[in-house]
C-alpha cells in the first residue's frame, strides 16, 4: 500500500513540479496562472498522499522527508511525467495522457475498499476533472488550429508517446492491490481510457503509428536520466543544509 | 461646451472625490499618464514573477512551494487585472507589452535585482511588497475607477504576500546560523532597492504635482517612503536583524526615523538598463512572447473555425 | 498581420441569490477559454459559483453625455418613492 501511494504521490509531485518551471515563461499570461493551478492541485495532491504515507509507516517521518530526502531510485512515478516541458505542445500532451489516464484511475478509486483512499480520489477527481478538460480542449486547440501548431502536436505525439503506456500497465505493487479491491484493475480501465484518447485525437486531427515501443520502469524506480535532474534542483537546500526548518 | 469647460468639470469632480469612469471625457494628459503608469504597474508585476519563479523548484519544503507558486501565481493575476484597467483607457494590451519587450515601457527597477538565496523570497514578501503596499494602499483611493477597483482587489491579494515573507524571514532569522547569515545577506541586498521603488524625492519627481493634483498619486514619494521605514524597522529588529544602514535612527523630536541617503547614482544606472538582471528579464519576457506565438495563433485559428463550423455546418460538412 | 486573443467581459456571481457582478476583463481566443481564464484568474480565492462571459465588443455602453436626458427625468419623480408619503405612526406594517 505505502509502495502504491508513493506511486501516486510521487506522479503529482514530479509533474507539478514540471509545470512549476514554466511560471513566468508560459505562452500566454492566463496560461501562466492556468498552468500554476494545476501545479498547486498536484502538489496538493502530493502533500496529502505523503501525509498518508507517514501515518502508515510511522516512523515519524513527515511529507517532506519522502518529498526531498528520497533518491531517484526511491521514487516511483511513471517515467512519463519526468520528461522535460519541452515545447507547449509536449508539455500539453504529456499532461492530456496523464489527465485521461489520471481520471478514469481516481474515478474508480473513489470505489476503493481502503477508505481513505476513495476519500482522496473523491476529493482529487474534482481538480482532475478539470485539468482533462483543460488538457482535451488545448489538444483540439493545437491539433485544429494551424499547420505549425498540427505539426508540433505531432512531433510531441512522436516524442512522448512511448511513455504513455506505462501508467495504465500494472506492475507487481498494483496488481496485488486490485486483487485486494483497493485500486482497479488497470486492465479494465484501459478501454475506457483509450476511447477516451482516441476521441480527441480524431477531434485533433493527429494519431499515433501503431506498435511503438512502450517504456517502463519508473513505477519501479527505473527511470530516466532526467529524474536525477530535477532531484537534484529540487531537493538542493534540504540537502545541502540537512535538518533544518524551513 | 468648450474643452476649457470640460476641464473644469473634470477637475471639479476630481475636487468631490468623483470617480473618473472609461467613457467619461478626461483630458488628454490624464489618459497618457494612467496608460503609462497602469501598464508600467502591470509591467512590473509579470517582470516581478521571474526573480521569485526562479526558486519555485528549489523551494525548500512542499509547504513554501506551494505558498510560492501561489504566490506567483497572484503576480500574473494582477498583472492582468491591471492591463484589463489600462484596456478600459483605450490601450491595447499586446502594444503594451510590445512596449514593454521593447524597452519603450519601464517596469519597477526592483526586479532587476538578482534573488540569490533562499532568504531572498522572504525579503522579497517583506520588504518589495511591503513597500509596494504602501503605495498601493493609497491607490485603491485613485480618481480613476477601473484602476482603483483593480487595486482594492491587488491589496486584498497582496496582505498575504507581506505576511508569508515575514514569516519566511522569521524561519530564516530563528533557525540556524547559515539561515541567519541568509536572511542578513537578502536584507542587506534588498534594503536599499526598497527604498528606491517609492521613486525620486519629491523635488526631483517629474510626474508627482500633476499627480498629485489629478488624485492619481494622492501622498508624496518621500512621505510613503518615510512611513515605510518607520513600519519595517521595528520588524528588522523583531528578526534580530540589522538593516544596512550606519546613519538609521529614531528621531524623538519628529517622532520617526532619520535614515541615511540613497544612492541615487545606483538607481538610474538600474532605471537605464544597467542592473544586475535588465537584460535577462526582458530576454526571458521576449522568449516566452516570441516562443508563445505559434500557441497564441493555433488557439486563435481554432476558434475562428469553431465558430464557420457552427455558422455554416452544411458546408463544413459537405467539405469534410 | 496582428491577431491576438480578443477581449472579453467578465461577470461572476458570487454566491446563490446575488446577481452577476462585472469584475473585469481578460483575453481568450474563445468563449470556453474565456470561461476558464476567468475561473483561475477571478475566482482563485472563492469568489464565485457562476461565470458569465461577453465579448467586450459586444456591449454598447450609454453616452457620458447622454446622461441628463438619459438619467435627469427619474430624478424629480419623488411619487415613486415611498418616503413620498406620509402615515400616521399609529399605522403599522407599511
Amino acid at each position: 500500500m505505502i509502495k502504491y501511494l508513493l506511486q501516486l504521490a510521487d506522479n503529482a509531485l514530479i509533474l507539478g513540479h514540471r509545470l512549476g518551471e514554466w511560471c513566468g515563461h508560459a505562452p500566454e499570461m492566463e496560461l501562466d496562472i492556468a498552468l500554476t493551478n494545476i501545479a498547486l492541485d498536484l502538489t496538493g495532491q502530493a502533500r496529502s498522499l505523503y501525509q498518508r504515507v507517514a501515518e502508515l509507516e510511522g516512523l515519524g517521518k513527515d511529507e517532506d522527508d519522502y518529498a526531498y530526502l528520497r533518491d531517484a531510485w526511491e521514487f516511483r512515478n511513471a517515467l512519463l511525467v519526468e520528461q522535460p516541458n519541452g515545447d507547449f505542445a509536449h508539455t500539453l500532451f504529456r499532461q492530456f495522457v496523464f489527465d485521461a489516464y489520471n481520471y478514469h484511475l481516481h474515478q474508480a478509486l473513489t470505489h476503493s475498499k481502503d477508505e481513505w483512499l476513495a476519500g482522496f480520489a473523491a476529493k482529487s477527481l474534482k481538480e482532475i476533472t478539470y485539468h482533462l478538460r483543460f488538457s482535451s480542449e488545448w489538444m483540439l486547440r493545437l491539433g485544429d488550429g494551424t499547420e505549425l501548431s498540427n505539426a508540433k502536436l505531432k512531433a510531441a505525439i512522436e516524442d512522448l508517446w512511448g511513455y504513455s503506456g506505462e501508467l495504465a500497465t500494472p506492475n507487481d505493487v498494483e496488481k496485488e492491490l486490485a486483487q485486494q479491491g483497493i485500486i482497479p484493475d488497470l486492465n479494465l480501465l484501459k478501454p475506457a481510457i483509450e476511447a477516451k484518447m482516441s476521441e480527441v485525437f480524431v477531434a485533433a486531427n493527429v494519431g499515433v503509428a501503431a506498435g511503438m515501443f512502450m517504456h517502463i520502469g519508473g513505477k519501479d524506480g527505473r527511470h530516466s536520466e532526467h529524474l536525477g535532474f530535477i532531484l537534484s534542483e529540487m531537493q538542493f537546500l534540504q540537502r545541502a543544509y540537512p535538518g533544518l526548518e524551513w | 461646451m468648450t474643452s476649457l469647460n470640460f476641464e473644469a468639470i473634470f477637475q471639479s469632480k476630481i475636487d468631490d472625490e468623483v470617480k473618473i469612469e472609461p467613457k467619461d471625457w478626461m483630458p488628454d494628459a490624464y489618459r497618457k499618464t494612467l496608460i503609462r503608469q497602469i501598464s508600467q504597474h502591470a509591467h512590473s508585476e509579470i517582470v516581478g514573477m521571474l526573480p521569485e519563479g526562479n526558486w519555485i523548484t528549489r523551494a525548500p519544503s512542499l509547504r513554501r512551494k506551494l505558498i510560492l507558486l501561489a504566490k506567483v501565481q497572484d503576480e500574473a493575476g494582477h498583472g492582468l487585472y491591471l492591463y484589463s484597467a489600462a484596456e478600459t483607457l483605450g490601450a491595447d494590451r499586446d502594444d503594451l507589452v510590445q512596449q514593454l519587450l521593447t524597452g519603450k515601457a519601464k517596469y519597477s527597477s526592483i526586479f532587476n535585482y538578482p534573488t540569490l538565496n533562499w532568504a531572498d523570497i522572504g525579503a522579497i514578501g517583506w520588504l518589495v511588497d511591503g513597500a509596494a503596499i504602501t503605495n498601493q494602499v493609497m491607490l485603491t483611493r485613485t480618481s480613476y475607477g477601473p484602476y482603483a477597483r483593480a487595486m482594492v482587489r491587488i491589496c486584498k491579494e497582496e496582505s498575504f504576500h507581506q505576511r508569508q515573507g515575514y514569516e519566511l524571514m522569521m524561519a530564516m532569522a530563528f533557525g540556524s546560523p547559515e539561515q541567519k547569515s541568509m536572511a542578513q545577506d537578502a536584507l542587506n541586498r534588498w534594503w536599499w532597492p526598497a527604498l528606491m521603488m517609492f521613486g525620486p524625492h519629491d523635488a526631483e519627481s517629474t510626474h508627482s504635482d500633476q499627480a498629485l493634483k489629478w488624485k492619481i498619486k494622492r501622498k508624496s514619494n518621500d512621505e510613503l517612503r518615510q512611513n515605510f521605514v518607520d513600519v519595517t524597522v521595528p520588524q528588522a529588529e523583531y528578526l534580530g536583524l540589522t538593516v544596512p544602514d550606519p546613519d538609521l535612527c529614531w528621531n524623538e523630536e519628529r517622532g520617526r526615523y532619520d535614515f541615511g541617503k540613497i544612492n541615487w547614482d545606483e538607481f538610474w544606472n538600474v532605471v537605464k538598463g544597467n542592473g544586475p538582471c535588465n537584460r535577462q528579464r526582458i530576454q526571458a519576457r521576449t522568449k516566452a512572447y516570441e516562443d508563445g506565438a505559434w500557441v497564441r495563433e493555433a488557439a486563435m485559428a481554432h476558434a475562428e473555425k469553431k465558430e464557420q463550423r457552427r455558422m455554416q455546418p452544411e458546408a463544413a460538412s459537405k467539405a469534410a | 498581420m496582428k491577431k491576438e486573443w480578443p477581449l472579453w467581459e467578465i461577470f461572476i456571481r458570487s454566491k446563490s441569490g446575488l446577481n452577476h457582478k462585472h469584475v473585469g476583463s481578460l483575453h481568450a481566443a474563445d468563449a470556453e477559454m474565456a470561461i476558464e481564464n476567468a475561473r483561475d484568474l477571478y475566482t482563485r480565492r472563492n469568489e464565485g459559483v457562476s461565470i458569465w462571459v461577453v465579448e467586450s465588443k459586444h456591449i454598447t455602453a450609454s453616452d457620458p453625455d447622454d446622461s441628463d436626458p438619459l438619467f435627469e427625468p427619474a430624478r424629480d419623480k419623488v411619487y415613486r418613492h415611498p418616503t413620498f408619503y406620509t402615515v400616521p405612526d399609529e399605522v403599522s406594517h407599511m
